[in-house]
């Protein structure tokens, strides 16, 4: 340990230094950046709009967003993986145009090497970088003491625990003493309390100003997490990703979960997030608002009856606040999102400043058997869900009562992304086969009305 | 004592050699030994052939089966870098790959000893005179048939390198040559070094068919089993193909217990898997090597050579290069590249075409394309039989985890034995029964290709889920209904692969299957096969080539019609976990 400390004492000075000459300049700084993905027929799928960003050195900035806000597009943007469409990216006042030096990145996979050991996955930004295999060594050695890593240098990837694994992710990235860290996402693939460990192992550590870097910027969809960790948030909106918000947070490390200023504005952003009867509809030559173009996520009909029948009981009694309900029924912020949009796109709930309410429909969901159920989810579907409607019809008004898929994938791709199609495809399936409004054959991708009920 | 010096190396105590050091360092150098002597006999005149032609002495045949085994090594390394190079070519350039991959599918398809007849001609003139030429013929013809397939692999699985690695080494700026060495060439690994274990097994056949060579009035003997064999043939001496046979069957349990265990084993490091799994593969070979102290010291500056080299500055060329996604690629290139692919195909079309129309007649091709219909039907009757014996048989024994344990090396090994070398006594049975050989050569065309069907269900039936097996007990399921519904579907992508690998063999075996001699008595079936046999024989190169363009487009149509699509519905229905 003790030499871990003086490796980077050293490398801290020098930072420290550096610190005073380039606190004018920004690390990073973004202006009107757009990055646009092409989907099906030429068009671009605008999943980044007008972002503006600026980093300094000292501070912890957290993007946090739902998914498909872009955020993590905007993460490869400042790592030099995707190139911006448009508007101005740059690192210490160059032009991103490939991985600048300086940046070090850690994975939500952790992305280690598995035919390497610890050590040697370590070393490796160190040998890119071409640093000599004495000081290659040392400082490898430095990083995995500080990590508590210790013990496990030899070891494979395949046999550590995912917490561990991501320990050595962090290693990795901290070795080339980056002046910018870069956290994919990087405790969501742990279990809770690995995760929490780490989260404040590495506050700790950089409070104690012992990691050898000078900002870090995390993407996150955990709420809680930014809170905890972040000086700063920036909230962002979907369909494109927008900065919708930029929250200063003023508590000192380390945190308490349970005090009453940090509850507060986790609710607050929780509301702030549900806030937006966004429109998703994308209207197109002429014909606005079809619905048709609605993504459907996908959401199993039994978590929604679920879902509902949690609800409808108590302690809730129709009536739930949305960070709550999450703690309870060990959700992610983002997925207690998709399931409330679903439900209140089916209006069986409403969803508003962080709390989901039932409405009538969905009471009487929750006290229906089976069969009724099946019967009340497809009214629901035709009336509220236009793609369900028109999936009917045209099975409906076709002599074979069969349709391909690709007649409706077609049509689907001319509002969003091939993946989106997909998506909303595969959940159009799902909960027509749950209500029993038609059959689907996988094999040759068709839809019929065969033995519907 | 003469292991002193080897401990002056400067770790010291670690490096002290054990006894185990002693056993592994004789193996090296008598692996050395033997590598060198087989190299020096290669660059001999080819008249010294004539001079010391082969003999049916029993005590030649381990130093033929020497030279047999070095043509299989030097054509291994070959194969290994042309996969390396080609594979790496096809995955990083788009227009490149447009070109190279269909290539490949169809050189995979290609009678690889049809091509024997243009490949002889060619490097004995390369090295006139000189034993080397030959060699490098039947070397070819080993490479020709291992590399498609280790190629495919190697391709395949650059193209899926998990997307998160590749980010990682661009983050932290690995050069595109140290991406390459230190996250292409790892990932390939496990899929490579099967498929070149499978390529051994197939290289057997054709270097044992490829020793004994005659083209028009050219007849080479390279001393090797095969060579033995051919003649042991002409002599009618049924105890010398007894000694053959024996010996292939040593030297290959050999190669596989000295060679391929022990680096497949090693290579379990590389399999892409976040859950170390309880079922390692085990090598005596490599556990001593693992167990001497200075044999593994000696492999140090072996993998800081490997460092050293995979960290290089090496610019690659501008094709080969790692792009961004930045902007769609140009079109006018594009445009040239194609028109620059079109008018070579269309010229080398137009030369095929001038080529075979002044020296063949409509009527050939008819003639051919009838015999490759003959063969056609014989391959798929032969693979329905084979399945309809190895399906149940392979059920049977793969469903008892202790017998499956103690057969499986059996049918692997049955599979990588040349059956060629078996031919003769099939012959003799034949011959002495005066049996109608239309009917009774067509066997030897599966007689080494129809382990590959045994092996694969007896693989399918091992990883057979036990619960699935329980529940279909439990609901009494039984007879055809359990076959039907349990059984088949469950090891159908299994068998399926094994019969792909065990048609396209049978394709290749045609060749040598369909023409029998035994002394003077002279079998031929009608088929394509024999049909490219004769025109070999006979030197008639235009005939050879229809022949091996009609073998080309019935394997490719066979493979296209039947094969994928049942393989795709394997792997998209069927596939179990």
């Amino acid at each position: 340990m003790p030499s871990a400390s003086a490796a980077f004492a050293s490398a801290d000075a020098g930072n420290i230094l550096m610190l005073d000459k380039s606190s004018e300049q920004a690390l990073i700084e973004m202006h009107g950046v757009c990055r646009s993905f092409p989907k099906g027929r030429g068009e671009d799928l605008l999943v980044l709009e007008k972002v503006d960003l600026t980093i300094r050195a000292g501070e912890i900035v957290g993007l946090l967003g739902r998914s498909g806000s872009g955020k993590s597009t905007l993460l490869r943007i400042i790592a030099g993986l995707v190139a911006p469409s448009s508007g101005d990216a740059k690192c210490r006042g160059e032009t991103i145009i490939s991985p600048p030096n300086g940046i070090a990145m850690v994975f939500q996979s952790f992305a280690l090497f598995p035919w390497l050991t610890v050590l040697q996955n370590v070393e490796l930004g160190l040998e890119a970088l071409g640093v000599e295999s004495g000081e290659r060594r040392k400082r490898a050695l430095a990083a995995i003491d500080l990590i508590g890593l210790d013990g496990f240098e030899s070891a494979f990837p395949k046999e550590l625990s995912g917490g561990m694994r991501q320990r050595v992710g962090f290693a990795r990235a901290l070795v080339v003493h980056p002046d910018l860290l870069l956290m994919d996402e990087p405790f969501s693939a742990l279990d809770v309390l690995t995760a929490e460990t780490l989260r404040t192992d590495l506050v700790d550590l950089w409070v104690e100003g012992r990691l050898p870097i000078k900002s870090v910027l995390m993407v996150t969809h955990n709420i809680e997490e930014a809170v905890l960790m972040c000086d700063r948030i920036l909230v962002f909106s979907s369909n494109p990703g927008r900065v919708a918000a930029e929250i200063k947070v003023d508590m000192p490390h380390p945190r308490n979960r349970l005090d009453p200023a940090f509850r507060q504005l986790v609710d607050s952003i929780y509301a702030r997030m549900t806030k937006r009867p966004e429109p998703k509809v994308m209207p197109l030559d002429g014909i606005p608002g079809t619905g048709v173009g609605m993504v459907l996520r996908h959401v199993s009909s039994n978590v929604l009856s679920g879902l509902i029948e949690t609800l409808a009981a108590p302690p809730y009694d129709g009536h739930a606040d949305l960070p709550v309900l999450a703690s309870q029924l060990q959700f992610e912020a983002d997925e207690i999102f998709h399931l409330g949009e679903s439900l209140q796109l089916l209006r069986f709930a409403q969803l508003s400043e962080g709390d989901l309410t039932l409405t009538e429909a969905g009471r009487r969901f929750a006290n229906l058997e089976t069969d009724a159920r099946k019967k009340l989810f497809a009214q629901h579907l035709i009336d509220h869900v236009p793609v369900m409607g028109l999936v009917r019809r045209v099975l409906d008004e076709r002599p074979s009562h069969t349709a391909p898929a690709a007649r409706f994938r077609n049509e689907l791709e001319d509002y969003m992304s091939e993946e989106d199609a997909d998506e909303t495809l595969k959940t159009i399936v799902s909960w027509g086969r749950y209500a029993e409004l038609f059959a689907y054959d996988e094999h040759s991708e068709t839809f019929s009305l065969e033995n519907p009920g | 004592m003469t292991l002193q010096d080897i401990r002056t190396a400067p770790l010291g105590q670690v490096l002290r050699p054990n006894v185990w050091d002693v056993v592994a360092i004789i193996l090296v150098i008598g692996a050395m030994v033997l590598i060198v002597y087989g190299g020096e006999q290669t660059t001999e005149p080819l008249s010294e052939l004539q001079a010391s032609p082969v003999s049916l002495d029993p005590a030649n045949l381990p130093l033929y089966a020497l030279r047999t085994t070095m043509r299989m090594l030097l054509a291994i390394v070959c194969s290994t870098i042309f996969t390396f190079v080609y594979a790496a070519v096809a995955a990083k350039s788009r227009r490149a790959e447009i070109v190279l991959i269909p290539l490949l599918d169809i050189l995979q398809s290609v009678p690889i000893l049809g091509f024997l007849t243009f490949t002889v001609v060619f490097f004995m003139n390369l090295f006139p005179g000189r034993v080397l030429g030959a060699e490098l013929a039947c070397v070819f013809a080993i490479f020709t048939s291992q590399a498609w397939n280790m190629t495919f692999s190697m391709y395949q699985s650059i193209r899926n390198v998990p997307k998160d690695l590749e980010e990682a080494s661009q983050s932290f700026h690995l050069s595109p040559w140290q991406r390459f060495w230190r996250l292409d060439v790892p990932f390939a690994m496990p899929g490579l070094i099967w498929n070149a274990m499978m390529s051994m097994s197939g290289g057997w056949f054709f270097v044992v068919a490829s020793e004994a060579i005659t083209v028009g009035n050219t007849t080479v003997t390279l001393p090797g089993i095969g060579s033995y064999v051919a003649l042991a043939i002409e002599n009618r001496n049924l105890a010398a193909i007894g000694f053959a046979l024996l010996t292939m069957f040593l030297v290959i349990i050999a190669y596989d217990q000295l060679l391929f265990r022990p680096i497949v084993a090693w290579a379990d490091k590389f399999r892409f898997e976040q859950t170390a799994s309880g079922n390692v593969p085990e090598s005596w070979m490599l556990d001593l090597f693992r167990r001497t102290r200075a044999l593994r010291a000696l492999s140090y500056p072996f993998s800081a050579i490997n460092r050293a080299f995979s960290n290089l500055h090496v610019q690659l060329p501008a094709a080969l290069r790692w792009q961004a996604d930045r902007g769609a690629p140009s079109r006018v290139f594009d445009a040239i590249w194609f028109v620059v692919i079109g008018a070579s195909t269309g010229y080398a079309a137009w030369r095929a075409y001038l080529y075979l129309s002044t020296n063949l007649s409509p009527s050939d091709v008819a003639t051919a394309f009838v015999s490759g219909l003959v063969t056609l039907a014989r391959v798929a009757v032969l693979i329905a039989l084979a399945t309809l014996l190895w399906v149940p048989i392979g059920v049977w024994i793969g469903l008892r985890p202790k017998l499956a344990e103690r057969i499986q090396p059996l049918a692997q090994f049955l599979a990588a034995f040349p059956a060629n070398l078996a031919f003769p006594v099939f012959v003799v049975f034949i011959v002495h029964f005066h049996l109608n050989a239309n009917i009774w050569l067509s066997p030897l065309m599966i007689l080494g290709t129809q382990w590959y069907i045994l092996f694969n269900v007896i693989a399918g039936a091992s990883a057979f889920p036990s619960d699935l097996r329980e529940a279909a007990s439990s609901f009494h399921l039984r007879g055809w209904r359990w076959w039907i519904k349990v059984v088949l579907p469950g090891i159908f992508p299994y068998y399926v692969t094994g019969a792909i690998t065990a048609s396209g063999g049978s394709w290749n075996a045609s060749i040598v299957a369909e023409v029998a001699s035994w002394g003077d008595t002279h079998l031929t079936a009608k088929g394509l096969g024999s049909y490219i046999a004769s025109a070999t024989e006979a030197g008639d190169y235009p005939r050879v080539v229809l022949g091996i363009a009609i073998m080309c487009v019935l394997v490719t149509l066979f493979n296209r019609l039947v094969w994928r699509p049942l393989y795709a519905f394997g792997e998209r229905r069927l596939r179990l976990g």
